[in-house]
């Protein structure tokens, strides 16, 4: 299996995707930098409850750190931006990337309610869900090599 | 999983200052979305565990359901249920039982 991303000798870590991938990775850091903004239900895996057991703590908890939280993942988004056509990244950008690659799945797998099963059975080409499936199944094909390059 | 929250009979005077006292512990949920290899990964960048006991970690919360994956004092806890949300972990904190 080739690999999309590979470390270099120079310790900097070379992007193998080509242009058909970048246009499809293309818009959607801007689109999901635009929701995170909002109440949108899919965003609930982005800003998780922390107090299970205690209403009163988790809403101090969310009202000090949900605008340091979304700044962090703005951030993440951001450089996955500037970087989109980049031949190769540093760990921290390539760090950036695997956030928000991994925040793009939590929204798309909200949406379509992914369980642990769908990645056996896949989805029936037909499903008006597909491709979102279809992206949702490549960003988590990118998020592996992703990881196991910085592993 | 989740159990009520045990009836503790303290004087209200002095709960104020029990309270830092007692012990917080971090727990990452299992969830359908993060990848295996993922969750690993982020165990051993945030904690600098081990790959054996990062592994470790990732299999009890992929087959019991949830994993205690650090532990301490309220501050540390939050921070570090921080640091899991920004990577996009289900993680949640509590009292030490």
């Amino acid at each position: 299996m080739a690999r999309l991303v590979k470390r270099l000798r120079s310790g900097r870590y070379q992007l193998k995707l080509d242009a058909e991938e970048r246009d499809l990775l293309r818009a959607l850091p801007g689109q999901l930098g635009e929701l995170l903004g909002s109440d949108d239900p899919s965003l609930h895996r982005l800003f998780p409850t922390a107090y299970t057991h205690d209403p009163a703590l988790d809403a101090e908890y969310h009202r000090l750190m949900r605008d340091d939280l979304l700044e962090r993942h703005r951030g993440a988004l951001e450089v996955m931006t500037k970087t989109i056509d980049a031949v190769d990244l540093d760990e921290e950008q390539l760090l950036a990337w695997m956030r928000a690659v991994n925040q793009m799945r939590l929204v798309l797998g909200t949406r379509l309610d992914v369980t642990e099963d769908m990645y056996d059975t896949g989805m029936d080409v037909d499903d008006p869900r597909a491709p979102a499936f279809a992206l949702y199944s490549y960003l988590g094909w990118l998020q592996e090599h992703i990881v196991q390059a910085l592993d | 999983m989740t159990a009520p929250s045990p009836t503790r009979v303290e004087e209200p005077d002095v709960d104020d200052v029990a309270e830092p006292d007692r012990p917080w512990v971090v727990i990452v949920w299992n969830d359908p979305i993060n990848l295996m290899s993922y969750v690993t990964f982020v165990f051993q960048k945030l904690f600098g565990y081990s790959k054996a006991k990062a592994t470790s970690l990732m299999l009890d919360v992929h087959h019991k359901g949830r994993a205690v994956v650090s532990n301490g004092p309220r501050e540390k806890a939050e921070l570090d249920v921080f640091r899991l949300h920004e990577h996009g972990l289900w993680a949640t904190m509590e009292h030490d039982q």
